[in-house]
């Protein structure tokens, strides 16, 4: 049965794609393209092209996409029921731990050794935005020239923003988009 | 446990709106999950939601899902960890699905390619925003390992591109070594 069979696929995807984002890529190019052949390559890197101009994990968009192509908007529910089912029997079962144990001494310094790791974690990944918004690839070119000028103002102005006046981030990200628009338009 | 409904809606409507505005993937959720829920609601304290990024990373899944599990567990248990889940795959579900009936004219769109590239930007304005707000915490310890495991993380994840998985594991033994030598000590802990 088709829903089964998207269920389990996702939930696979789900389960094994640790670390998020691009990490869940390949996984789902190997069930959605090479094993089930539910979409061609190219639809694929249409839909990874898409699952990042639109807001929420790729893993989610590639769900609800490839669920529509195979079976309309129920194959779409059922996908990803699938890809959420495994994280939410995992993280649940961690929460309670964490807030069960975190009063322990040896539980706190092990999280107060966490804690700087995952800063240094989402710093780099700001930084591999960074580049990515100022050049347009994931490693800095080695030509530094080519840098988006449009995209340097919006940054620093955004930043600006952010620091000076504490914006809530949803309307700096969405000002962003319109003076995007604006800028793009006018040169 | 029994929770007051207005709880599951502002739970519902404040996952809802975040996912909404994920643009970017993956951390881009936690500046928005802390402004709402650290700074707006304080239903959630600041050095929480830094272990709730660690678990809702170390877990398999996308981030800002498990990160949700996590907010919706803490405020309101089980059902409240459902609500946020729903909360947090509609949008890109119901966007999605609009979308797929015409992707081929959105992709190539030249006003959404311009929105979106001004809105990548801002995103990394965002995350550059609360690595400050969050790192300051570090260095004003005024101790030096955890400055030394912050640089050594950075070094390792993006230099030498080591799986995120073995560094929490590495800084969490650390953690728990310092714990170990400090109360030997008898002082305080990191």
């Amino acid at each position: 049965m088709i829903y089964l069979e998207l269920l389990w696929s996702f939930f696979q995807i789900g389960l094994f794609s640790i670390g998020g984002g691009y990490a869940a890529m390949p996984l789902i190019q190997d069930q959605v393209v090479d094993i089930h052949s539910w979409l061609t390559m190219a639809q694929f890197a249409d839909i990874m092209t898409i699952a990042e101009m639109t807001p929420g994990p790729i893993a989610i968009n590639s769900a609800t996409f490839v669920g529509i192509q195979v079976a309309g908007i129920p194959g779409a529910v059922v996908a990803t029921i699938g890809c959420v089912l495994p994280s939410c029997f995992i993280v649940m079962t961690l929460a309670y731990i964490y807030y069960r144990f975190r009063e322990l001494k040896m539980v706190q310094g092990i999280l107060a050794g966490l804690r700087p790791a995952v800063i240094a974690m989402i710093a780099s990944a700001g930084i591999s935005l960074v580049i990515m918004s100022f050049y347009g690839e994931k490693n800095l070119p080695v030509d530094l020239s080519g840098i988006n000028v449009v995209s340097v103002i919006i940054f620093a102005v955004s930043f600006l923003v952010l620091r000076r006046w504490k914006v809530n981030p949803v309307y700096v990200m969405l000002g962003a988009g319109a003076a995007g628009v604006l800028m793009y338009s006018v040169i | 446990m029994k929770y007051d409904k207005k709880v599951f809606i502002k739970l519902f409507l404040s996952t809802f709106q975040l996912s909404a505005c994920t643009f970017g993937g993956g951390f881009v959720i936690i500046p928005l999950m802390r402004k709402k829920f650290v700074e707006e609601l304080h239903w959630i304290e600041e050095q929480e939601m830094i272990d709730l990024t660690a678990i809702a990373q170390s877990s398999p899944g996308a981030i800002a899902v498990n990160a949700s599990i996590l907010v919706g567990y803490h405020v309101a248990g089980v059902i409240g960890a459902l609500v946020t889940v729903l909360g947090t795959v509609l949008p890109p579900l119901m966007i999605i699905s609009v979308i797929s009936f015409f992707y081929t004219a959105f992709r190539d769109n030249v006003i959404v390619d311009m929105a979106m590239t001004g809105m990548l930007a801002g995103v990394a304005a965002v995350i550059c925003d609360v690595v400050i707000t969050m790192g300051k915490s570090v260095f004003q310890k005024k101790r030096i390992l955890p400055v030394a495991v912050l640089a050594a993380s950075f070094t390792a994840v993006r230099f030498w591109a080591v799986n995120i998985i073995l560094v929490i594991l590495v800084c969490a033994v650390i953690g728990a070594i310092d714990t170990m030598y400090q109360s030997k000590r008898g002082g305080a802990a990191l």
